[in-house]
Parts: structure tokens; sequence; C-alpha cells
């Protein structure tokens, strides 16, 4: 790798020539150093360090401990460990009805009647608000006194649920939160979808007496296959990096039910009580080898797709 | 929350406070800096302290201090950043095995030699063993207060109740309270360690003093059948539906208004609790004190008080400014001064210091002072090693809550005691 | 189209779908519709215990006074501002130059690198979380809004190469073949060429990257302490703890916290959206 950052501009005489022969192999390298140095010291080297340091006992404080896999050993019979993982499984099914719920909100919205653009944008907003406002609205949606859920329920005469504060709907609760601005991302990515469904393929099928569900799936789904993927994508990373939300509403009780692997890892680090940087790196590493499952599904198929080009 | 202002322009105070202290430090004055990290970040909290700072600039007019007060929550994770970063010459903290990381990692400085002096010697006796670890002295306390039931008066009174002596008119008072459709107490377990309040006080007047010390530096197992008897007494109080409904949701502030509207009649808390519930409008005929009723009679009463302190981090650059200055926030008249109803509303650590002359105040004082013959306990979460404090409160809470997974609440406990203590 | 366009429908189909759009929408902003009911409400309210019914008279401008004159709120929103911005203006840079170099040039690690940027992307932020604490530390730059937008920058550029990488593959090739004919040198054809043509993109990613970065918890959690350096998805939690139980104000605070993306989404929306759908129709 070219380890001189140059600007190209207005080289000296002498490098001209040299630069000027091989301008076309040197220029990408010289436009893609600061970004790579970048990437390399906050983001590729870390994961290492990471690595590294998940093999090691240290408070953050004082001298760090070579331990070897004992960090490991120990996750290994850690039932918050367990709580969590299975929380990030519950959260990577659930998350994912943010998709078919978007495709629904996406196909009632796709009509032209006055006013829909505006209609449109607030379905969306719950996507631009940050996660932190998201979890406080839906805790107080959830508070067992004078929460909006628990006064409609009393309506139609069932309840009172403290959602938040029991260990069954915990997760459920937070994960509901979540799909509010996933659902409206999903929305929108289908929204830009369904404009390029080629109208003529709709006409053909209409004429050959497809409609209704049949139609949406054997014609228009196929048709928004790229919107599904990235949809997929987008989804899939949220799911596993929800940490916001539980850390607001929750704080990963109670009793630590709500807990998920990224909360945990922060809890067991950074938190009031916590000093365990390597037992947090090592709830990191298994949280990043879960990742790159998909990271290598996803890079497979761009792969797939740079060479179909 | 961060404040910065040069002791130069901060001329509020009176000297006359002062003037009258024992200042060994002020016979000659300062210079140089003084850099202050606090978390005193609460209203009334930070007025005092801002202005005892402000005194001791005056003092010292030629010194230039610089205060910065963080959030209270924040400061908790903040401080270990700071500590190894950019230290402060003066950070408040807490007691007990609370500061033990730090000092483990040699980020307090060794202040044995402040305690040697007579002055904190003599008047400081009482505090020095929560501030000791290893023989030494790595800090020194400036307020602690004490816990106990604040409890509705006027709702006592209703129901023909009286304050409870033994653990049996505890739960007869309970049973009246929860038929007049009440809970007995209001807790907010959300942030868990109010639960530890309940665990102190309960394992306390079940099993002693000496038995709750060994328990929290690990030499008793978690399934001992004296930690169960007193999970037995508090489950208890629990079956009886006598603690606040939800309460895992709600933080300590957030179970004020339960009582403030007559929806629980009694809370287990600290002093500080006080303050807002007058504020939300509690006359003080409405609120009252007592001493948690004894459970176990061969057991002597022992009480919590979290004890809140000054340290030097050892990467200070003015330490003998920082010593200057715990001189003189440990003096009697500024102990006075800081810990008054209408400032920090809390006790003066130093034995010639005043204590204000507010109810509860004096309850408490009296309390500590001549009917806490077991000892003193710091709190849960500051005689726990910080792990084990983790662990063992969400167990509380979960107990709380689900009473029946006790077994499984406590073999997981003295799992994690198997890890911690090594 | 799909579905059947409503104006092909009978006149009642069509009244019932312009009737049902108002309640379908209420219903799904309810949550917040209520927040905002709530930060209108005199605190009288909530101490008498009455939630749910309309405000008993209008305490907005008290709310939100406090908020903006009695709370470090404006410092937070200030501290948001100045990470965001710069933030931003980082990541459009470098990954206009990246992406140019990676969609222009045809070189044996390009495709290698793109991946790298790629899945670096994709990356759980927490396996950083405790290196990029110490780096941090190290530099100096623990709690200084520099710290956050370095890490920022950097994390945000894997996203920005991989939209502008395929923005400029969009390109028509043919308009550098020509200036290269002309003798034009490569930065040249880079910034008189390419960057015209690459406005679109620039000001869709700026939008988006401001939404993220605005909303972005974590890191400010991780990175910085105290009003000085802390922004305002930070700041909103030490607002909360200072005015626990006080739902008014505390709804309050969310409402301005959470207003500046949503003004950013309300007057850029088609940069936004065409952000967030590249890739979403080939």
């Amino acid at each position: 790798m070219t380890t001189t950052a140059v600007p190209p501009i207005t080289p000296e005489p002498q490098r001209r020539s040299w630069y000027k022969r091989n301008e076309i192999s040197v220029t990408p390298w010289l436009f893609l150093i600061p970004a790579i140095l970048f990437f390399l010291v906050y983001v590729i080297f870390p994961i290492f360090q990471s690595f590294n340091l998940s093999a090691y006992q240290w408070d953050g404080l004082g001298e760090k401990e070579y331990v070897g896999l004992s960090n490991y050993k120990e996750l290994w019979d850690d039932p918050a460990f367990y709580t969590s993982l299975k929380n990030n499984l519950i959260w990577l099914v659930l998350y994912l009805l943010a998709i078919p719920a978007g495709l629904f909100i996406a196909l009632f919205l796709n009509q032209t009647v006055a006013g829909i653009r505006i209609y449109k944008s607030l379905f969306f907003f719950p996507f631009v608000i940050s996660q932190v406002v998201v979890g406080l609205v839906f805790t107080w949606f959830y508070d067992p006194t004078f929460g909006l859920l628990n006064s409609v329920l009393g309506v139609v005469g069932l309840g009172p649920v403290n959602v938040l504060g029991d260990p069954t709907y915990v997760t459920y609760g937070i994960i509901a939160a979540g799909l509010w601005p996933q659902t409206a991302y999903c929305m929108i990515l289908y929204l830009t979808g369904l404009n390029a469904v080629d109208p003529e393929q709709v006409e053909a099928a209409r004429l050959d007496g497809a409609k209704g569900w049949k139609m949406l799936w054997y014609v228009i789904v196929p048709q928004l296959k790229p919107a599904t993927f990235i949809a997929f994508v987008v989804t899939i990373v949220g799911a596993l990096r929800s940490f916001d939300l539980i850390s607001i509403m929750t704080n990963g009780g109670p009793f630590g039910e709500s807990r998920v692997l990224s909360f945990y890892m922060f809890e067991v680090a950074l938190s009031e009580y916590g000093f365990r940087m390597g037992y947090g790196a090592a709830i990191a590493v298994v949280l990043f080898l879960i990742m790159l499952c998909f990271i290598a599904y996803f890079l497979y198929s761009m792969y797939k797709e740079q060479k179909g080009h | 929350m961060r404040f910065t202002y040069k002791a130069s322009i901060a001329a509020l105070s009176t000297v006359a406070v002062v003037a009258g202290g024992s200042l060994s430090a002020s016979a000659q004055e300062l210079t140089g800096d003084l850099k202050i990290f606090l978390d005193t970040s609460n209203p009334a909290p930070r007025a005092t302290m801002e202005k005892a700072i402000a005194q001791f600039g005056e003092l010292n007019p030629d010194l230039n201090i610089e205060t910065t007060i963080i959030d209270r929550e924040a400061y908790k994770t903040q401080i270990r950043n700071f500590l190894t970063a950019n230290s402060p010459d003066v950070a408040n903290w807490y007691a007990a095995n609370r500061m033990k990381p730090y000092v483990e990692a040699g980020l307090f400085e060794d202040v044995s030699d402040l305690w040697a002096e007579p002055e904190i010697a003599e008047n400081l006796a009482s505090t020095k063993g929560a501030m000791t670890i290893d023989g030494k002295q790595w800090g020194v306390p400036y307020t602690y207060y004490q816990w106990g039931i604040y409890y509705r008066k006027d709702i006592f009174g209703e129901l023909g109740l009286s304050e409870p002596t033994n653990w049996e008119e505890e739960k007869a008072n309970c049973a009246k309270i929860v038929e007049s459709g009440r809970a007995c107490y209001a807790i907010g377990s959300k942030f868990l360690w109010t639960a530890g309040g309940w665990f102190d006080y309960l394992n306390l007047r079940t099993n002693g003093f000496d038995f709750h010390m060994e328990l929290a530096n690990g030499d008793v197992s978690w399934e001992d059948d004296r930690v169960r008897a007193t999970f037995a007494n508090w489950r208890e109080l629990i079956d009886m539906g006598g603690f606040l409904e939800n309460h895992q949701s709600y933080s300590w502030q957030e179970a004020l208004p339960f009582m403030v509207q007559g929806d629980a009649a009694s809370y287990l808390i600290g002093n500080f609790a006080v303050a807002p519930l007058r504020e939300a409008g509690l006359s003080d005929d409405q609120l009252d004190f007592y001493q948690f009723p004894a459970i176990n009679p061969d057991v002597a009463l022992a009480e919590d008080a979290p004890t809140d302190t000054f340290h030097i981090p050892s990467g200070a650059s003015n330490k003998e400014n920082a010593k200057a200055f715990l001189r003189f926030m440990v003096s009697p008249d500024i102990q006075t001064q800081i810990n008054a109803g209408d400032a920090l509303g809390q006790l003066p650590v130093n034995a010639k210091s005043a204590v204000d002359d507010d109810k509860f105040l004096n309850e408490g004082f009296t309390m500590l002072s001549s009917n806490s013959p077991g000892g003193v306990a710091q709190f849960f979460d500051r005689d726990f090693p910080a792990e084990m404090a983790k662990v063992a409160m969400e167990g509380l809470q979960e107990f709380m809550v689900r009473p029946d997974n006790l077994d499984a609440i406590l073999a997981r406990l003295e799992k994690a005691r198997g890890r911690i203590y090594k | 189209m799909f579905p059947k366009p409503i104006e092909k429908s009978s006149r009642s189909v069509q009244i019932g779908y312009q009737s049902l759009l108002p309640v379908a929408l209420i219903l799904w902003l309810l949550p917040l519709i209520a927040v905002a009911l709530f930060s209108v409400k005199p605190a009288a309210d909530f101490s008498t215990g009455d939630y749910w019914n309309l405000p008993s008279q209008f305490g907005g401008w008290e709310n939100y006074g406090k908020v903006f004159f009695e709370s470090d709120m404006p410092r937070y929103l200030l501290n948001s501002i100045l990470i965001t911005v710069p933030t931003a203006i980082g990541a459009v840079a470098l990954s206009c130059m990246a992406g140019f170099a990676l969609g222009i040039y045809n070189f044996k690690a390009n495709l290698w690198l793109f991946f790298m940027f790629v899945a670096g992307n994709f990356v759980p932020f927490q396996i950083l979380m405790v290196p990029v604490r110490d780096l941090t530390l190290d530099l100096g730059l623990y709690n200084t809004k520099t710290g956050l937008v370095l890490f920022h920058i950097a994390f945000q550029t894997g996203f920005c190469t991989l939209f502008m990488r395929n923005f400029i593959k969009g390109l028509p090739f043919a308009l550098i073949e020509a200036a290269r004919v002309e003798g034009v040198a490569e930065w040249k054809i880079f910034i008189y060429v390419v960057l015209p043509l690459m406005k679109p993109a620039i000001a869709a990613l700026a939008v988006l990257i401001f939404t993220f970065i605005w909303n972005d918890y974590f890191w400010a959690v991780v990175l910085t302490q105290g009003a000085e350096s802390q922004p305002v998805t930070a700041g909103i939690t030490s607002f909360n703890a200072q005015y626990r139980a006080a739902y008014h104000l505390m709804s309050a605070g969310a409402i301005v916290a959470a207003l500046p993306p949503v003004a950013m989404f309300f007057l850029m929306q088609k940069h936004f959206i065409a952000g967030l759908t590249l890739g979403a129709v080939k």
C-alpha cells in the first residue's frame, strides 16, 4: 500500500513525469488513502484488537492479564449470556416483520389521491426520529399507571399489563417499539420499488385474470426483489445493533430479561458496575461472528451481482 | 452538566462563617491551581458545593479554582475515564468497597497523613473504617445520611396504627394498610439499588451486622440457611402484597408520587427523599420517620448510613492544594454549613459540627449515634464489590417480582460469588 | 400500477379510502401525538393524576421555556450541530474521493477494498467499542466533539463509499474517456467532470448522514460525558434525570430533541428518500 499521502496538486516537474507515466495506476490510491486510513484505524484494526482483548482480563484501569480462553469458558455457562442470545434471536426473527408490514403500508398508500404525498411523509416520519425518543415515547405508552396502552385495554375490559416490567412481555414490547420506525423504513423502500413496477406486466397479468394475492405474489413481489433485499439487509443490521431502545426503555431489566448481546456487552464493560473489558470483548466477538454469517451472505449476493454486470 | 467558574469572580459568600474554623491550611495562603470534579448535579447540593468552594477561594485569593459538575448518574461511569485520562485534583465518590477498584488500580492517593493529623483523627474517627483499605486511608468523608422508613403519619393515624418496634407489629401494620387498599411500601426498583436497601435491612435485622459483612466479603454462601431466613422474612411482606405493584418499572423518584397521593403508606429510603416529598406538598405533620424495627431480638440493631467522600486522584497535579481543600471541607463549621437542612440536608461527619435543627436530621442523628449498637453499614452496592452488587441486586429485584424463583436466584448468586471473590 | 388505482373504483370505495387515510395515520402516530399532547399540558394536570384529558390550560410556553432557558438543552443542541455537520462534510468528502477511485479505475484490489468498506459498514458497533474508546483516550480526544466526529467520519465512510461508488458507476463513462483523450489530468477529471455530476448524490448523502449522526446514542455515551460535548440524544437522559417524573417537561425535551432531523427530512425530502432508496430499484 502506498504510504505517502501526496496531494495530487501541482507536483514538481521532475516527479510529474513519473506521476504522468503512472497516473492511471497511482491516482486511485491517492484518492483512497484518506478513506482507507480512517477506516483501518477506526474500524478494521479495532476488530482485531477486540479479538485480542477477549483473551485478557482487564478492568480498564490497571494492567491487563492474559487468561487465554477463560472468558469464553465463562461465557459458556453464563445464564445472562444465554438470555441475551435468546433475545437476540427473537429480535432477528420478529424484526423481520417490518418487511411485510412495510410492504402492506406501501400498498395501502400507493395511490394518487389528493394529499397522498403528505400522508406518505407522515407515515415515514417515525424513522427520522432518534431511537432515544422512540424509546421514551413507547416507555410512556406502556406505563403501567397512566400509559395509553392500558387506558385503551381498560376500555375493552382487558389489562392492565405492565409490558416493560414483565419478563415474558418485555422483549416483545421493545421489539414492537423498534418495529415502528423500521416498518416506516421498509415502507419507503417499497414505495420507491412500487414506482418502478412495470405497468405493462401488471396489465398483461390482469388480462390473464390475475388479481389480489395472486397478482401480488407472482407478479409484484418478484419485481420488488431489489427493495426486499435492501429491506432485509437493513433490518438484520438493525436487529443486531439494537441497543438504544433497550438502554432507554428498560436498562436491560427487569432482572436482565430484556438484555441482548450488544447491551450485555456494554453493561459488562462500561456501565456503572461493569469493569470487565475482556469479558465484554468476548461477548462482542460472539456478536460479530453472528453478524459475520450475514455479512458473508450480503457480500456473496453483491459479488454475484457484480459478476453479472 | 458542567459548570466552570473562577474563584476570583465568585464573591458571593461570607468569610465570617469559616473565620472561626480551625484551619491549619489557612495559616498560609495557597497559590496555583485546583481542579475539582463533583457529581452534585441536583440543584440544592450543587448550590451548597459552589458556596463552600467560593468560601475556600476567598481564603485563598491567589488560588485558581476550577469546578466541574457532572450529572450524578453519568459521573458513576465517567469517573474511571477522568481518573486515568485527565485527573482533577479533587473528585468526590463513595466510601467502602465502592472505592476499592480505584484504590487497587492505584488511582486514588493515599491520604493517611491527613488522618494522622489530630484535627481529623479525633473528629472523624467514626468514619475512619469506611475510608480504610489495607490499613491506609484513601480519602475523607464529607456527608452521610440515614436510611429508614419514612411514612405517612396521617394515614397511620387514620388506620389507628403506631410506629412498630418489632417485626410482628410491622407485619400487623402492613396487613391493615393493605386492607385499606394501599401498598405498605413504595419502592421503585428499575435501577435495582433500592431493592438492595431492603435486603440490607432485612439481613441486618435477621442475621446481624457481622454476618452481613461476611456475606459482603464473600465469606458466606448465598445458599446458607441464614440467608434463606432473610428471604423468608422478606417473602412474608411480598406475599401480603405489601410492596407497590409494578415497582420494577419505576425509578425511586417515580415511586414518590404514590406516597404523596396516599396510594402507599411508607417508603424505606435514604434521607435524600425528604426534600422531594416536602416539595411535592407533604408537610411535616403528614410525613414522619421510624427506625427499621427489630426482627431477631438477639441481634443488635445496625443501620445503613452511606457516606459520600472526597478523594485526591493519584494523577492530580496540585496535591498539596487538594489536601488543604479536604481539610477545609471536613472542618467543623463547613461541615455544619454544608449539611444544614437548607443545604445538603444530611449529617455532618465531624463530631464537633452541629446537626441542623430539622426533624428528620435529628431523628437520624440520634438513631445513628445512640441506637445503632450493631454497627453502621455503607449500603449494598458500596459494601459488596461492584460486580457482585450488580448480579445480586438483579436477583433481589427478581425475587421481589417472582419470589418462587428463590432457589435458582441463590444458586446463581452463589456461582457468581465463586467467580468474583478469587 | 399496483394495487388497482383507486380512481377506477366506485365512488363509495374512494370515499371510504379517503376517510380511512387520516384514521390510519392517527393510529400510526398515536404514541407521538400523546407525547406532543403531554408537552403542552401544565404541571398541575399531572399532579392531579389527569393524564389523558385535553390540557386544562395551555402549558406549552412554560414547558418549552423551561427546556430552552432553564436546562442544558440548548448546549446539547449546539453540540449536536457541531458534531453532525463536520461529520457529514468529512464523510461525504472522503467517500466522494474513495467512490471515485473505486468507481472509475480498474485495479486488482478494487473489489476487495470495496468489500472491505461494505463489510465494515455492517459490523456491530460493540466490537469496536473498547478499542475505539481507548484510542480516543490515548489521543486525548475523550469527551471532545472532535473525538466523536473523527470516529463517525471513519465509520460512515463505509456506507458512504458504497453509496458513492455505485452512483459513480452509473455515470456515463464516455465523459471520462473524452476528458482523458483531451489530456485532462485525472484529478482535474474528478473536480471538473465527475464532481458536478455527483451533486444529487452528495445532497442525498449529506442529509442522510445528518440524520444518522444526529440520532446516534451509543457512541455519544461511549465517547463523551457532560454538557460540554454530549449531543442531544445523550443529553436528554441527563435532562430526564433532572426532571424525573415531570412528564410534561420530559415530553417537551423529547420533542425538541427530535425536531431538527424531522425538519431536515421535510425540507430535503426528495434527497432524503433518494438516498435511502438507492438500490431499491434496479
